[in-house]
């Protein structure tokens, strides 16, 4: 059934909003957080065949125990300092206890009174430049679950389905959860920031190096929570938690979405369910899910099976200072580096593609083209197929294509047809070139036989160049060029022309 | 040579280094003598058919001239807790009814790494909960000194198989005494290590605070040279000890030879000297305790107030801990399945759980899942961790009185079938003497004392601080020496003689 | 002191995945409650000052370095499986959605 709306701006007036996340984050550690069997969300093991990752922890096999990998432990630190989180001088693991197929032990192994990390808070800017420090309350160690794949349910979804299939491929990836502390004030920017938060904690993420980050394939799930409460009321209103929205751009929809949705309710006099819902990307809309229920009574104690952990202070220390600058000051070094006006940044950093722009430059291409690329074309690509730009093709790839450019190879038309062949996965710029025959024709002697056929073809045109209308030459010049297919420089084309016709 | 059965296991292994004796042979008189009484005593769930193979195989690397461990080729019998390669595992339950695991435990590695044989797997308590086999989902293993008693638990398999002359050497798993109170109601000696010094890995897990393996056998010495081959840091698990440990067998041979006790200080635990331990088991205790102070043992009296609650605070921590380690037996990736076609899986796994586990187990597991729900958790599993740190306290000072504390292993001879079945609270109040050594995780053992006025065996009990195993397999040692004197032999050798049924 | 209800046994049940029959509910009640007084008295024997103790014994900063080991074949991995379609474990519908 279809959810009754209210029209943002009416919302806003009548409702504050407070908004809260959960994000988890991937580590890309080689192995697993309890185990050693390889982890797939290092980029050595993408898309193994299923329940080939997995060792008898992974399976929760009878007689299985977990021991603690020491790099997602520095790993989870670093995530913490760069949140500018406290780093817990102990810290330990819980079992938060409840069955669910994905789950092989039937608990998960998480940590619950005594996170890592905990105070924090992320810098985000928004479109007009505003400043705000989201809260972060806690960053703490878990293990990711399986993977499920339901069967003979029209949709591939839970709902109908007659069997579903479990790989414990991903079971065991080390996670950090960061929790935000609930947002109020967000008012009318509340979506946007919705979305700014995620790329912010993303570029932390990537500038760390612990994590691919990729929304598209899970190493960065959000979820989130909003709630309203009418104009001047002190109490919080019920929430409700969208859980695994994968990209930024379905982040800021989704919570658009709930306000709008959750006001009508309100406004009707009706109350909102405290309960998990699921986004849907196909229709931009959310549906209920599980309702909170005494079922929720995950009987959490201190993991029997690990130890504390308690950091150094030499290690919390040594780890800080190898941080990476801070995303702030960062993001001024850049602009100064690459010379972009405030706008061109926002735009730049509110789409979460300064990390992959730096990364773009870094393979050699100049900080315009990057930019021109990742918020001009490949914008626009992933905007028909409502993705996130990131995820269609690899900074190293664009950047060879603006060589190819620069080089001649290519017209900027033609490296659009490029891209479009690196976006469906036919290889490299250079193989996508080799493979659909784009290179530029340089080949003279072709050119100049083009040229005297499209001349020999308008004889009237060719006597008006004569007559020193050397704008005419134009229609020759497009002609040939139809002739190329494009594939010609303009430029050298039109001196050709002049040449020829020149020649009595 | 069908009387290689009756040699310890060091004795054995002295024929086997020597040649005089094949391990093929050695593992045949074990598997005849299993095939001849076992229908009656039934302490084998499973009889591992590559057992002579494995001999073989070790006799082929001898005659080779390879080097082999001191116990190469010896045959032992392995508690159905533990996982095992090749031969289903178990733990006494019908959940997991045929359950190969694809890995072995660590301690089962180590003894195939040293050439040791594996016999079979051993009876128990269906997840180790009980203290009389009763609670196997396979039925009852019989107490070889008396067929209508039990042979304690939850390790009876393995107590009842050496003790019947099935093996010379077994491995157990203690979380409240299921090693040292077999041990003691079958009269063999067993022994609970040091928490973590033995790896857990490969153990399927009771209570993951409590569950320690250990050795079973009918001499201290064989105890120690298992231990030997078991112990030690394990990656595996993080709960294993990383330390250099003595050699075991070297402390039991020093104390068997000294014959004296001088210089020891033994602590009486006032306690567990008290009613509640039946008359005939504190008369074997204290004459015991003469025994001692007559090799020059200085016995003292040390109190340990916070045993009263000892019992009540295990029964918190174990169903707590278990409820939540036996929550992966639900149908998905291995074990038993009920199927309900048309129905969730959530109805499945439910289903599964009830057919698949047994009273006492639904018992516990409901019983922990309410310790630790919402609102009880600190009334319940917080105190208990609580009085886990007083009997720590109690521990620590009894440690500085004396290097060594005694007890009685139970407080009766082995019961008879039937009992206690119904009585939950007087099953539990039976491991009053050993839990307060797991709470605390020092080492313990519990060795034969004597018979009970049914004639049937007494154990006492031995405790020495964390990481003093050593001790307890000197002064064991040196105590079973002392009572063979008297007895003319290893207690184990006066057992009754079981009717071999013919082949 | 602790009357344990065959409502409470239930939701136990229920938190524990355990299809309890009414017969088992009911003696469970029973049970349940007569431990329970057993081992309820020790919330009282101890004082917030007691630290509790988690481990036998006290260990801290236990990791194993970040390095590949061995792992199941997808045969090993099936091998225990009561359903399977050759690279996945199958179950049958599920319910509730995840946590
Ligand atoms: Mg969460
Ligand atoms: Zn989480």
């Amino acid at each position: 059934m279809k959810d009754r709306l209210m029209d943002f701006d009416e919302a806003l007036e009548r409702y504050e909003p407070v908004l809260g996340f959960e994000v988890h984050v991937e580590l890309g550690t080689r192995t697993k957080m309890f185990s050693a069997a390889p982890n797939p969300a290092h980029p050595d093991h993408h898309d193994a065949p299923p329940n080939t990752l997995v060792d008898p922890l992974s399976l929760g096999l009878p007689g299985s125990l977990p021991v603690v990998n020491e790099t997602a432990i520095r790993y989870s630190i670093s995530l913490g300092l760069a949140l500018g989180c406290e780093i817990a001088e102990s810290s330990r693991f819980a079992r938060k206890n409840y069955y669910y197929p994905d789950t092989p032990k039937n608990y998960q192994i998480s940590q619950y009174d005594e996170p890592i990390a905990f105070e924090g808070s992320v810098e985000v800017q928004l479109a007009d430049g505003t400043l705000l420090d989201i809260p972060i309350e806690r960053a703490h160690m878990e293990e990711d679950a399986g993977k499920l794949t339901h069967v003979g349910g029209s949709t591939g979804r839970i709902q109908g389905a007659s069997s579903s299939l479990v790989d414990y491929n991903r079971a065991g990836v080390p996670l950090v959860e960061i929790v935000t502390k609930p947002i109020i004030g967000a008012e009318h920017a509340a979506p946007e920031i919705a979305r700014a938060y995620v790329a912010a904690v993303r570029d932390i993420v990537l500038s760390l190096g612990i994590s691919e980050a990729r929304m598209e394939r899970g190493n960065l799930r959000c979820d989130a929570n909003v709630s309203l409460r009418p104009r001047g009321q002190e109490r919080l209103g019920t929430r409700t938690e969208t859980k695994n929205v994968n990209s930024m751009r379905s982040v800021e929809r989704a919570v658009r979405y709930e306000i709008q949705r959750q006001a009508a309710i309100l406004a009707d006099g009706g109350t909102i369910t405290q309960e998990t819902r699921h986004w849907h990307e196909d229709t931009g809309t959310t549906s209920p899910g599980r309702p909170k229920s005494d079922a929720d009574d995950y009987r959490y104690f201190p993991e029997p099976d690990l130890l504390p952990v308690q950091p150094t202070r030499e290690l919390v220390e040594e780890l800080r200072a190898a941080l990476p600058e801070q995303p702030g000051v960062r993001k001024r070094r850049l602009q100064g580096e690459w010379g972009f006006t405030d706008l061109e940044l926002q735009d730049v950093v509110n789409a979460g593609l300064l990390a992959t722009i730096e990364a773009t430059v870094d393979a050699g291409a100049s900080p315009a083209s990057a930019r021109k690329w990742w918020t001009g074309e490949i914008a626009r690509v992933a905007n028909e197929r409502g993705v996130d730009a990131a995820s269609l093709v690899s900074p190293a790839h664009v950047a060879e294509l603006q060589l190819l450019v620069d080089g001649g190879t290519l017209t900027d038309r033609l490296a659009r047809q490029a891209l479009e062949g690196v976006v469906a996965g036919e290889g490299s710029p250079s193989e996508v070139v080799e493979a659909r025959g784009l290179q530029v024709v340089t080949d003279e002697s072709a050119l100049v036989a083009a040229v005297d056929e499209a001349l020999a073809a308008q004889p009237d045109v060719l006597a008006r160049i004569r007559d020193g209308k050397v704008q005419a030459a134009g229609a020759v010049i497009g002609a040939v060029m139809k002739a190329m297919r494009g594939q010609a420089d303009a430029a050298r084309v039109r001196e050709i022309v002049l040449e020829r016709a020149a020649q009595p | 040579m069908s009387d290689l059965t009756r040699l310890d296991g060091a004795a054995l292994a002295g024929l086997l280094r020597s040649g005089e004796v094949s391990s093929v042979e050695a593992t045949q008189a074990h598997l005849d003598r299993i095939a001849a009484v076992d229908g009656e005593l039934h302490a084998f769930l499973h009889v591992n058919a590559g057992a002579l193979d494995e001999a073989r195989r070790i006799d082929e690397r001898r005659a080779a001239g390879e080097p082999l461990h001191e116990l190469a080729g010896a045959p032992v019998a392995i508690k159905d807790v533990l996982c095992t390669i090749g031969m289903p595992s178990t733990s006494g339950s019908r959940i997991l009814e045929g359950w190969v695991p694809p890995y072995d435990a660590t301690p089962v590695a180590r003894l195939k790494a040293a050439g040791l044989v594996a016999l079979g797997k051993t009876n128990m308590d269906e997840f180790a909960m009980g203290s009389s086999t009763e609670h196997s989902a396979y039925g009852p293993t019989r107490n070889p000194w008396a067929l209508d008693r039990i042979p304690g638990g939850s390790g009876g398999g393995s107590a009842a198989a050496v003790a019947a002359f099935e093996a010379p050497f077994a491995l157990g798993s203690d979380t409240g005494g299921s090693i040292r109170q077999p041990a003691a109601v079958t009269g063999s000696v067993g022994v609970k290590p040091t928490y973590g010094g033995v790896s857990r890995y490969g153990a399927i897990s009771l209570a993951s605070s409590l569950d320690q393996v250990g050795p079973v056998s009918r001499t201290v010495l064989d105890s120690a040279l298992v231990h030997d081959v078991i112990g030690g840091h394990d990656p595996h698990d993080s709960t294993s000890l990383d330390r250099d440990w003595p050699s075991f067998a070297a402390a039991a041979r020093e104390g068997a030879a000294t014959g004296s006790l001088a210089g020891l200080r033994v602590g009486v635990i006032r306690e567990l000297d008290a009613e509640g331990i039946a008359p005939d088991v504190a008369a074997r205790f204290h004459e015991t305790v003469r025994v001692i102070e007559s090799a020059g043992g200085e016995v003292v009296e040390v109190s340990m107030p916070s045993v009263e609650h000892a019992v009540a605070a295990y029964y918190l921590i174990l169903p707590a801990e278990a409820s939540s380690n036996l929550a992966r037996f639900d149908s998905v990736r291995f074990g038993m399945r009920v199927e309900r076609p048309g129905q969730t899986v959530e109805d499945v796994m439910a289903a599964t759980r009830e057919a698949g586990f047994g009273p006492e187990v639904k018992r516990r597991i409901i019983l922990g899942t309410y310790a630790l729900s919402a609102g009880y958790y600190d009334a319940y599993y917080g105190s208990a961790q609580q009085v886990r740190t007083l009997v720590q306290r109690d521990f620590d000072a009894a440690f500085a009185q004396a290097d060594v504390l005694v007890s009685p292993s139970a407080p009766t001879t082995a019961f008879r079938f039937g009992e206690k079945i119904d009585d939950p609270l007087a099953m539990y109040a039976n491991d009053v003497t050993t839990i307060p050594a797991n709470l605390a995780g020092i080492p313990g053992m519990s060795i034969p004392m004597g018979l009970g006025d049914d004639g049937l065996p007494v154990g006492l009990q031995l405790l020495a601080p964390l990481f003093e195993d050593a001790r307890l397999y000197r002064a064991g040692a040196t105590i079973e020496a002392l009572l063979a004197e008297q007895w003319g032999g290893i207690l184990a050798h006066q057992a009754p003689t079981l009717t071999e049924v013919a082949r | 002191m602790s009357d344990i209800t065959r409502e409470q046994v239930e939701h136990l049940g229920r938190l524990a995945r355990i299809a309890l029959t009414d017969e088992e509910v009911a003696s469970l009640a029973t049970e349940l409650s007569a431990i329970v007084d057993a081992i309820a008295t020790i919330s009282e024997v101890v004082g917030p000052d007691v630290p509790a103790t988690s481990h036998p014994v006290p260990l801290a900063n236990v990791t194993r370095p970040d390095v590949e080991g061995e792992t199941l074949t997808l045969e090993q991995a099936l091998s225990g499986a009561p359903d399977h379609d050759g690279e996945r474990f199958r179950v049958s519908a599920i319910l509730g959605e995840e946590q």
